[in-house]
């Protein structure tokens, strides 16, 4: 049976995130704490732990709860509020992917830490040449004594410059493009032959460029096995910026609609205009199409059939990004200058939207895919 | 199209090209070719090469300065200057108010104003919209009122476009509430080195500065400054607007943009060899040249008509929304292009000297700032919207 309602928990969480972002997460502290250093607050990041947020997509046995829709209840809110804490980078990515990955020691000692607000962690798999190819891994990773030697360049890791803890993708066999040969280590940032080059990301966030010469790690799992694990950390981060558009959108439309209501232009207010009236129509419908499919869907994201799983990421991420490029371009276009400037915060919900259709897949990518399991 | 050229037009495509080799700064050709930040210099520096060879205004009448180009050689000059990377004009002086100012302005405006835009020395911005009058430009209240042989004005206007270079503003003032807002409206030159005048940066989302606000207070303009007739300004401002649009297909731009987007995309490895070699990219590159070609076609049947004396009339609207439609596309397909590597925001590295590694591949730090700046295009200029609602009234009868 489909039931669009949240379980008890899941509504508890929703309340909890919707009240810390309406009360605590203001947009002139998430504009301040976004043009720090790190680009978020640590006293955020302490809240989220002691709230329990860092727990959630991460297995009940290491003190965690909840699956996607937990996720997406979170991320939405995050949305809404241009949430620039690392919580995608450091509990999605590289704790969900420990999860998947670690054995019980590194699960036990990693996820801890995570999960406590200890530690930040960043996933380093993207590199120069991948573009959305998940097996393109030219990292690579070589034993020596008990351990093992990482060289290779790693691109865009979303709070690379954060982290304290770095979980690398590098290959142990075989060529770029193989599933096969692709290993996971833990890589500890401050060591000998690891550059962290950080720099602020377009959507007020930050990322890295990691240069790994010689750097020691340590091998996360079982070697060369890796692709599977990457290939759900990669559905399931999709699946949650398809949940934070939904809380992007949510505040362009709202803010739109109500810009409508109060900018007057020849004698009238401009939500008066049919032409406006239409566009602000296709906006709606845009937004509640796309949640509708998240409401159905997301459950999917779940599922250990790893078809229905990625024809329900892949379907996600192309309603959400076609909207998300309507709604973002369209909530500047009708309030006018005033939405291309700096000072108002429409423009950086759509500098968001912009940035997540080329994370984790864009459309044509997602179409491809989708395409493939569809024949 | 196939276009033939004679050998007329060939030894002058030549002459272009030695020119451009010539005389156009290599920094600034660098800096058109990278999208990188541009300097009012660079600016300058083309347009003043340009005016001592004549070509600085060629579309101008030639008895005020213009080149009496045919059609066809605008075409290859604006091709020529276009792929070599030179500048474009800012169209404030030469485009605007220029021809305001031949067909409105007496003989000492003419004589006072025209030679600094043709060489380039005298920079101009555009006093038009105002916090409270954007699309409803007809609102506007900047107060224009008369002591004497001056007019003394209070006020303020938003969004003047490099209005921290200008030297002088083009505006448009309020004079007369009682009747038609269309009818109280004055169009006077003012130096901006008046005192009163206050110029505010407005940061826009990509973190650049480009757009300002102006603030006017107790600004002594001399009477001699107004052109035509008190409370007549909204005739020469619709005036001028005409050729505004008509002035933003933009093509050459286009055309480089699309070069640019053809070389990120071979640049990029797709899952069968590069981005430019997938059918489906290549698909939406032919697509969007074919929106430049038609677009290009319109112009070239407008600029013949303009060469014969006709003033741009509602077709520029439509000119004005496909330009600025192809613009936009073309930033887009471009983010497309980039992927993972449009997300760093490196602004340093935009300006010229900064000459560290840069983060991904060299042509991707101005994709992301690019298309989002470019959002402004179909909200300038008379709003598309507003270009639409002008062809149903004045086209189609509506």
């Amino acid at each position: 049976m489909l039931s669009f309602d949240l379980t008890d928990e899941q509504q508890l969480l929703k309340d909890s995130v919707e009240r810390f972002i309406e009360r605590s997460y203001p947009f002139d502290k998430r504009r301040a704490s976004s043009k720090t250093d790190e680009g978020f607050s640590r006293a955020h990041w302490k809240q989220f732990a002691e709230l329990g947020w860092l727990a959630v997509g991460l297995p009940e046995d290491q003190g965690g709860f909840g699956g996607a829709r937990e996720v997406a209840v979170l991320m939405e809110a995050f949305g809404r509020g241009l949430v620039t804490e690392p919580w995608l980078a450091s509990v999605l990515l590289a704790g969900g992917t420990i999860a998947r990955a670690g054995s019980e020691t590194q699960k036990e000692e990693l996820l801890g830490a995570l999960i406590a607000g200890e530690s930040v962690m960043a996933f380093a798999h993207g590199e120069p040449k991948s573009r959305y190819d998940i097996a393109r891994v030219e990292t690579s990773a070589k034993k020596s004594g008990d351990g093992w030697v990482l060289d290779g360049h790693k691109a865009v890791v979303l709070n690379g410059d954060a982290a304290d803890t770095l979980i690398v993708s590098a290959r142990t066999s075989g060529k770029a493009r193989d599933r096969e040969g692709i290993s996971l280590f833990v890589v500890d940032p401050r060591a000998d032959g690891v550059e962290v080059r950080g720099y602020p990301t377009n959507d007020g966030g930050r990322a890295a460029e990691i240069k790994l010469s010689g750097a020691a790690g340590t091998l996360l799992g079982t070697e060369g096995k890796a692709y599977s694990v990457i290939e759900e950390t990669i559905d399931r981060a999709a699946a949650a910026v398809c949940a934070e558009s939904l809380g992007l959108m949510s505040v362009l439309n709202a803010m739109t609609l109500d810009y409508s209501k109060t900018r007057e232009q020849f004698g009238q207010k401009i939500g008066a205009f049919q032409a406006l009236q239409h566009r602000m129509a296709d906006m709606f419908v845009a937004l509640e199409e796309s949640r509708s499919l998240a409401d159905v869907y997301m459950a999917d994201v779940d599922s250990d059939d790893l078809a229905e799983r990625q024809r329900a990421v892949s379907a996600l991420k192309v309603q959400c990004d076609k909207a998300g490029r309507r709604v973002g371009q369209e909530a500047v276009q009708l309030h006018g200058g005033i939405a291309m400037t700096d000072d108002y915060q429409a423009s950086h919900y759509f500098k968001r939207l912009s940035i997540i259709a080329r994370q984790f897949g864009d459309i044509d990518w997602h179409l491809d895919r989708y395409a493939t399991l569809t024949q | 199209m196939k276009i033939t050229y004679t050998a007329e037009e060939e030894s002058f495509r030549q002459s272009v090209r030695a020119f451009i080799e010539a005389e156009l700064d290599p920094g600034t050709r660098k800096k058109v070719l990278n999208g990188l930040n541009m300097s009012k210099q660079d600016y300058v520096g083309w347009h003043g090469k340009l005016a001592t060879r004549g070509w600085s205004c060629p579309h101008w009448p030639e008895e005020h300065g213009g080149a009496g180009w045919s059609p066809m050689q605008h075409f290859i000059f604006d091709e020529e200057t276009s792929n070599a990377g030179a500048p474009g004009m800012m169209p404030f002086g030469p485009d605007m108010v220029a021809p305001v100012i031949w067909t409105f302005g007496n003989e000492e405006q003419k004589k006072q104003h025209l030679p600094g835009i043709l060489s380039g020395e005298v920079w101009w911005c555009q006093g038009y919209s105002e916090p409270n009058s954007g699309s409803d430009l007809a609102s506007l209240r900047t107060k224009a009122e008369r002591h004497g042989d001056h007019y003394i004005v209070n006020g303020g206007k938003t969004w003047t476009t490099l209005a921290q270079w200008a030297d002088w503003m083009f505006c448009l003032t309020r004079t007369d509430s009682s009747g038609k807002k269309q009818e109280g409206i004055t169009f006077l030159l003012i130096d901006m080195k008046s005192p009163g005048i206050s110029v505010h940066p407005i940061i826009t989302m990509e973190g650049g500065h480009e757009v300002n606000q102006v603030i006017f207070d107790n600004v002594k303009v001399p009477v001699a400054n107004r052109i035509g007739e008190e409370n007549k300004g909204w005739t020469y401002a619709k005036f001028l607007l005409g050729y505004e649009r008509s002035g933003m297909a933009g093509i050459p731009q286009a055309k480089r943009a699309l070069a640019r987007l053809r070389m990120i995309a071979a640049d990029q490895e797709d899952a069968d060899g590069t981005l430019a070699e997938n059918p489906r990219f290549r698909r939406k590159m032919s697509d969007v040249e074919i929106q430049i070609v038609t677009l290009e076609a319109t112009m070239l049947k407008l600029l013949a008509q303009q060469v014969q004396g006709k003033t741009p009339g509602p077709e520029a609207s439509f000119i004005k929304i496909r330009g600025t439609e192809i613009d936009q596309l073309l930033t887009e397909l471009t983010m497309e292009a980039v992927g993972p590597y449009v997300a760093p925001f490196a602004p340093e590295s935009l300006d010229t000297g900064w000459n560290e590694e840069p983060i991904g591949p060299d042509y991707a730090a101005p994709v992301a700032p690019g298309y989002f700046n470019t959002r402004k295009v179909t909200i300038y200029g008379g709003s598309n919207e507003i270009q639409k609602n002008i062809i149903a009234k004045h086209v189609l009868g509506l």
